[in-house]
């Protein structure tokens, strides 16, 4: 059936709307004017939101699709419009995150000319797209947008870029919205896996006394918190979640070990070393849980269950890989689940746990810790926690309880700041009863923070609390424990007057800058109706602990500064100390 | 020094659809594997694709790389083969200076590899050779004595043998 002749870009927006895109951030240009002018012709449910920078569309795209598990579409223009998402579609790539973007681009003819605004979008993103299209004709438009949804939710979520060249976005669409797919090379299974395989891993699980689940991303996307409760419970194994995974396995059980890795809890990495068996539930054992590949879990039985297949022995060689989507996997292995003799080692875990608490020091000052704490209690651990990325984005993770999958959101793989206010926006776009808290650091925030007005105009009631400690603090940190305190580029003088800032864009500014005061502003804060913008002048010195140091095991998990022991104290502001109290060769060199 | 690292060939077999041939050189060339001959043709319709690769690296690289272009949407298999397993056949064109005072040597070396002139003139010409790439090698050896002024290989393609699918 032909559709009253709308052209290609009138189509493209109703395909959006009729594969489910429910949301568009974006930003027009000359080569999306013909989208845009769909965008306000199309009588549409589709909402869009206007944003100050592409970057912020992709998060803001990525943080909705985070909280809600469905994608939202980004909309820009060619050339500088599309490159500056493309830290964005990297970040949700690594991260495995459904989005759909939709790039303008020059006129068919002109494409290889070098045309105003031309860049080759199509190659630029290949390495960083699940999937994407240059579009050829208006009439394929309803096809790639159908495919282009099934491949960006289905398998391993990921993002799928559509470049549309402004001369498709006017011509004549001849074709209606119902079109096949023609996808033959695309088969997200979620069961890549035989019967045999679940039985091999059940015995495993039978035979072990030490065993220790490792909880990833996969687990969340897939909603398998039940089942792996389930799991957990009946094995009375302990779980450990990766960055992405927090919230799948509630912090608060009796069984949790929180997270592991460089940052993890201590007793999460003691008991990874000591396991006799590893079962990971949709992680893809990165480089910052290993500690050194080649000893993770180096005489333990190792199971890997993961929907793509690429991820098995990339750095860790699985005994046992079992391809699939992580709930329906555990739902086909629970029945063969027997209950765990694991007494002993509960027992020993426990003892880990009170002999490596999780602690920060509360003297000299406001420390960050202290703040992800108290609104832990203040929220009773329920908010919608999004974080920037660095040093506080490591505290919100080892600090803020999470018992709900969806409620923990990072930019884990990719590590981009400036990801934290748009994502948070996005997440509270998606979920918009609910509290959400973005907890930023002073330069990740300044990366992105014209998307205030994004959150001002649409009157966004999300908390932002920015961490400032006037450096960035995670490489001060490197500098300070592996680089002798060469302080290379790290001081942000000038930052600018934040709560003035948030006024200049009509936000609720508030300052915090004693302990004493904590409860009192984020109360405030939170009570507020609005967005709110919180500066929080923290101690300028100060160390994320546990650290697993880079190029160590695990097992040489570091509890506190090597050099802090000898004098200096937490938290001094200003300057840092006069160098020259090297400890000889004490730690590793970043390899 | 390194022990040489060994030659893998490659069979993907691919949706016809423009940028498949850049994403999966992309895969390559992100792992360092350099890509040593390539061939692209058309498969049993002209709907998908038929690549032959063959690459130089460590097999767990290769392993990686198999994985990865599996998992590129338009890549319906990506397999590795054997020697063993697969006919294998290249077709070179060798261009020689040579008069004819020297031609007969070269057509005996020719006749020996059932090579065809293809081109003749007064001071060139022009064989054409197929079977393994390596018993090209040793003819381009073999005529090196000669001047050669120019080689064109098609690069290796291989099939499966018996029922196995390539």
């Amino acid at each position: 059936m032909s559709e009253n002749h709308t052209n290609g870009a009138e189509t493209l927006i109703r395909s959006l709307e009729h594969a489910g895109i429910k949301l568009a951030f974006g930003i027009p240009g000359g080569s999306a004017i013909p989208i845009y002018d769909a965008l306000y012709k199309v009588r549409r449910k589709m909402k869009f939101v206007l944003v100050r920078h592409e970057q912020g569309a992709a998060h803001e795209a990525d943080g909705y699709a985070r909280a809600t598990g469905k994608p939202a579409a980004v909309l820009v223009t060619s050339g500088p419009g599309a490159t500056n998402t493309v830290t964005g579609i990297m970040t949700a790539y690594m991260d495995s995150v459904p989005m759909i973007v939709i790039t303008g681009q020059s006129a068919r003819g002109m494409l290889g000319k070098d045309a105003f605004q031309e860049a080759d979008v199509f190659n630029l993103t290949m390495p960083i797209v699940k999937h994407s299209y240059l579009v050829r004709s208006a009439n394929d438009i309803p096809r790639i947008v159908r495919e282009a949804y099934h491949i960006a939710t289905t398998g391993r979520p990921g993002p799928v870029l559509i470049d549309v060249p402004k001369d498709v976005g006017t011509e004549l669409c001849e074709v209606g919205l119902e079109a096949d797919m023609n996808l033959p090379g695309y088969h997200p299974e979620p069961k890549g896996y035989t019967p045999e395989t679940i039985r091999q891993i059940a015995d495993a699980l039978a035979h072990s006394r030490r065993p220790v689940i490792i909880a990833g991303h996969g687990a969340a996307i897939s909603r398998a918190e039940q089942e792996l409760r389930q799991l957990a419970e009946t094995l009375q194994a302990p779980v450990t979640s990766t960055l992405l995974g927090k919230g799948v396995f509630p912090d608060s059980h009796r069984l949790s070990l929180q997270g592991l890795g460089m940052h993890g809890t201590a007793f999460a990495n003691r008991a990874v070393v000591e396991c006799d068996l590893m079962i990971s539930v949709g992680a893809r054992l990165d480089d910052r849980i290993l500690g050194v590949a080649s000893q993770f879990c180096k005489n333990a039985v190792k199971i890997h269950i993961d929907i793509d297949a690429a991820e098995f022995g990339k750095l860790v060689k699985p005994d046992i890989r079992c391809r699939g989507d992580a709930k329906t996997v555990l739902q086909d292995l629970l029945p063969l689940v027997k209950k765990g003799d694991t007494a002993d080692w509960i027992k020993r875990i426990e003892g880990f746990k009170k002999k490596w608490p999780m602690g920060y020091s509360r003297k000299g000052g406001l420390h960050p810790p202290q703040i992800i704490d108290a609104l832990n209690h203040l929220t009773d651990g329920k908010a919608i926690m999004v974080t920037d990325v660095g040093q506080h984005q490591m505290w919100a993770w080892q600090f803020y309880h999470c018992d709900n999958p969806w409620q923990f959101i990072s930019s884990g793989g990719a590590g981009t700041m400036g990801f934290g206010l748009p994502a948070a926006i996005g997440a509270q776009f998606g979920r918009p009863g609910e509290l959400v808290v973005a907890i930023v650091g002073d330069g990740g925030f300044q990366m992105t923070m014209s998307e205030l007005a994004t959150a001002a105009i649409h009157k966004l009631p999300v908390k932002v609390i920015l961490m400032n400690n006037h450096y960035l603090g995670m490489v001060r940190q490197w500098q300070d424990m592996f680089y002798d305190e060469r302080y290379s580029g790290v001081d942000l003088e000038g930052n600018p007057d934040f709560v003035a800032l948030a006024k200049a864009y009509g936000i609720l500014g508030l300052n915090l800058k004693r302990a004493a005061d904590i409860p009192k502003v984020l109360q405030k804060a939170l009570a507020h109706p609005g967005p709110v913008l919180v500066n929080a002048e923290v101690v300028h010195h100060e160390e994320v602990f546990p650290m697993v140091p880079p190029g160590k095991p695990l097992e040489e998990t570091v509890m506190e500064h090597p050099r802090r022991r000898r004098g200096r104290p937490a938290g001094r502001p200003g300057k840092p100390a006069a160098a020259g109290k090297k400890t000889g060769g004490a730690q590793g060199r970043k390899s | 020094m390194n022990k040489p690292l060994p030659t893998h060939n490659l069979s993907i077999y691919v949706a016809n659809r423009p940028g498949a041939l850049a994403r999966i050189a992309q895969t390559f060339s992100r792992r360092g594997f350099n890509i040593e001959s390539l061939v692209v043709s058309a498969g049993v319709t002209g709907d998908f694709s038929r690549m032959t690769i063959t690459a130089k690296g460590d097999a767990a690289g290769l392993e990686q790389i198999i994985m990865q272009c599996s998992k590129l949407v338009d890549v319906l298999a990506c397999r590795e083969h054997t020697d063993e397993e697969v006919v294998a056949r290249e077709l070179a064109l060798v261009k020689l200076a040579v008069d004819s005072a020297r031609r007969g040597e070269v057509l005996q070396i020719a006749d020996h590899f059932h090579a065809k002139t293809v081109d003749l003139s007064e001071t060139s010409i022009v064989l054409e050779a197929t079977g393994s790439s390596e018993k090209l090698d040793a003819m381009v050896d073999l005529l090196r004595k000669f001047r050669i002024i120019e080689i064109v290989r098609t690069g290796k393609v291989i099939m499966a043998r018996g029922e196995r699918e390539t």
